[in-house]
């Protein structure tokens, strides 16, 4: 045991105000606040479960919804073509029913990405722990919550004892001094800081975004970063509740009454780093640095600024990279050309994610030869979206507008990338056969991927499009 | 020893996402590795692909690189690889999700030096036959004659050793939870 910090993170105050056993040698026993289920990795923890006679102990603590692995279109015609899909998400239903937890299914108007639900109904709050069965989870860190991604059996243990065996990482800040420039947004700044840290380069960690560039972005955009914290490897990332944060869970919180709200908004705002706190690992990039990032290669880590070139191949490991993407060492990603676009995922398919998409591809058409898809991250933003009129522009512009879901980040839906053909997505991973057997990806910001779309390739969003949309902030 | 010389193999690798929509635990073994071990039709075998080689046919080993099984917290990349019949990787590094869930199943995670584990790589090519074994109880690893000791959490140590349950131990410590939520609400 080390003594006791005198100037916490705010990682060490979560944890410590979540703490329900600690023993030396032993892991420690942490609550967890809020548990998110979807179809793909709950079942066999409730099967586990059921074989155990437990029940599920704070079923009111435990929200499920569907969306790995459901369908973008005809989902209400069944048999749906993946029986096991099918099987899936009916087994989900049962569980839910059985152990009485809320489940928002394809009917519900809050079906949806859980990362993006889960901010959207104000579960997402300051300084509570939040686990679901997938990687994402750190999404919602972004209000200042421990929120990480956990496995199956992990999954069982939640639903059985609402806690988790956990051992303490170590704390990274990374701090984004300055103003970012116009046509660069939050998923260029991550994809920086993977590219910079390397994809490994966080494991062990949990990193605390904070500085001035941070400070000035949307809920939706802060977001977009701690989404991609995991590709770096790390536990979880956050960043500090601020008045942004307040006004977001003001709008999203039913409160009791005013005093309710006052008392929470004061206790959401004290879950902030000490001044003079010490983390084991401190990065610190100046935003005006930053341009559109484009990745090149098979991982998030790939990536490189659109003005310059691809590394010359130094390993093998890049070397086999750029084989399957089809890359040269040396050459700029600028030009090529690109066959699908994917706007969507629990990375960017919040609505200023398509507004800002949106913005760009009004009033033109997508190039001849390329399949778009637009895939709204919950029923709520395609809502807000058609209540804007975004639906018409992406369809005017050729694009499809399709139900809320992972859809063609993950694939497991059918909506996938054929082999050979590039993608200009807005989503997470570049990995192999990621979104779909031999598909190439170039993972990139909304904005580059809606030019891309117009363009037929991979241009620079700040000369290309003429028209940046006013707030460029996402 | 099965030799994978790669860094960054990631889950979509381990176990593609297509093949996550079963609903138990079983059949994810013939699904291991299957974009690299077969070509784009899923049915002809690669035979540059080290798990398709005679010589490392039977394997318990799975000898990998750096930072093995990032990306998704998908349990079901461990149940793959001892599915196919593995119950260690060595690597110089593991993914942090990856680790926790490969604790919760009983596939040993043993990680090594650079140098060590390159030189393994270098012999195993040499002499496919060699074997390596492990004493989970010394922490060591034995290989060509030498014992290379490697970290573990002593709390999984215990789990994998004793056969102990997680949410047993947890349940265990049930009053504990109980005191929690009281003093929290």
């Amino acid at each position: 045991m080390t003594a006791e910090k005198t100037k916490k993170t705010l990682y060490d105050k979560i944890w410590d105000a979540h703490v329900v056993r600690e023993a030396e040698g032993e892991p420690t026993i942490l609550y967890i606040d809020l548990h998110l289920i979807h179809e793909v990795t709950s079942p066999q923890a409730f099967t586990g479960l059921n074989m155990r006679g437990l029940p599920v102990r704070r079923p009111d603590l435990t929200v499920g919804t569907m969306d790995h692995s459901v369908p973008s279109v005809n989902r209400d015609q069944f048999p749906w073509l993946d029986a096991l899909a099918q099987k899936q998400v009916e087994m989900l239903a049962d569980n839910c029913k059985k152990y009485g937890i809320v489940l928002h299914d394809l009917q519900s108007k809050h079906q949806g990405i859980v990362h993006i639900i889960g901010p959207e109904l104000g579960l997402t709050q300051p300084g509570k722990t939040i686990v679901c069965g997938d990687s994402h989870t750190s999404t919602h860190g972004a209000f200042g919550a421990l929120a990480f991604g956990i496995g199956t059996s992990e999954v069982e243990h939640v639903l059985a004892t609402q806690t988790l065996l956990q051992n303490k990482t170590k704390s990274m800040a990374i701090t984004i001094n300055g103003k970012l420039k116009p046509g660069v947004f939050s998923k260029d700044i991550i994809l920086r800081i993977i590219h910079e840290i390397g994809i490994g380069g966080g494991t062990g960690y949990t990193i605390e975004y904070r500085g001035s560039a941070i400070e000035a972005l949307s809920m939706e955009a802060r977001m977009t970063i701690c989404n991609m914290s995991i590709e770096a490897g790390a536990r979880a990332g956050m960043v500090a509740p601020d008045q942004t944060t307040i006004e977001y869970l003001q709008k999203r919180v039913k409160f009791k009454d005013d005093a309710e709200r006052d008392r929470m908004t004061a206790q959401w705002l004290s879950w902030k780093s000490d001044e003079g706190a010490v983390f084991d690992k401190e990065v610190v990039i100046d935003a005006d640095t930053i341009e559109p990032m484009v990745t090149w290669g098979t991982n998030p880590g790939m990536s490189v600024g659109i003005s310059k070139n691809i590394p010359a191949a130094q390993t093998e490991d890049i070397t086999k990279a750029l084989e399957y993407m089809g890359l040269t060492a040396g050459q700029t990603m600028m030009g090529q050309p690109v066959q699908y676009v994917f706007l969507g995922s629990c990375t960017n398919s919040r609505i200023e994610d398509l507004r800002i998409s949106a913005s760009i591809m009004k009033d033109r058409k997508i190039a001849s030869g390329i399949t778009a898809y637009v895939v709204p991250g919950s029923q709520e933003v395609k809502a807000q979206a058609e209540a804007e009129g975004l639906d018409k522009i992406f369809l005017a512009a050729g694009a499809q507008w399709r139900e809320p879901g992972c859809s063609m980040c993950i694939g497991m839906n059918g909506d996938m990338v054929p082999a050979g053909k590039y993608c200009a997505s807005t989503s997470n991973r570049n990995f192999i056969g990621r979104q779909g057997r031999g598909a190439r990806t170039l993972l990139m910001s909304p904005a580059m991927a809606a030019t891309a779309a117009v363009a037929g390739s991979v241009q620079d969003v700040r000369t290309y499009a003429h028209v940046l949309p006013k707030n460029t902030s996402i | 020893m099965t030799p994978l010389h790669r860094d960054d193999v990631d889950t979509d690798q381990i176990i593609p996402a297509r093949y996550l929509t079963a609903t138990d635990k079983k059949g994810f073994g013939e699904h291991l590795f299957m974009d690299l071990r077969f070509e784009n039709d899923s049915l002809t075998l690669k035979p540059d692909f080290p798990l398709n080689q005679e010589q490392y046919k039977g394997a318990e080993i799975l000898l990998a690189h750096e930072n093995f099984g990032c990306g998704s917290s998908r349990e079901h990349a461990p149940w793959a690889l001892l599915g196919w019949g593995f119950r260690a990787v060595v690597a110089i590094s593991f993914a942090d999700i990856f680790t926790n869930n490969s604790a919760k199943n009983g596939l040993l995670l043993v990680e090594l030096p650079r140098e060590v584990v390159d030189a393994m790589h270098a012999d195993v090519l040499k002499n496919p036959k060699e074997q390596a074994a492990i004493d989970l109880g010394k922490q060591t690893i034995t290989w060509k004659g030498q014992a290379y000791t490697f970290p573990i959490n002593p709390f999984v140590k215990k789990c994998m050793m004793e056969g102990l349950d997680d949410v047993g131990y947890t349940l265990s410590f049930a009053n504990d939870i109980i005191a929690y939520e009281q003093r929290t609400v």
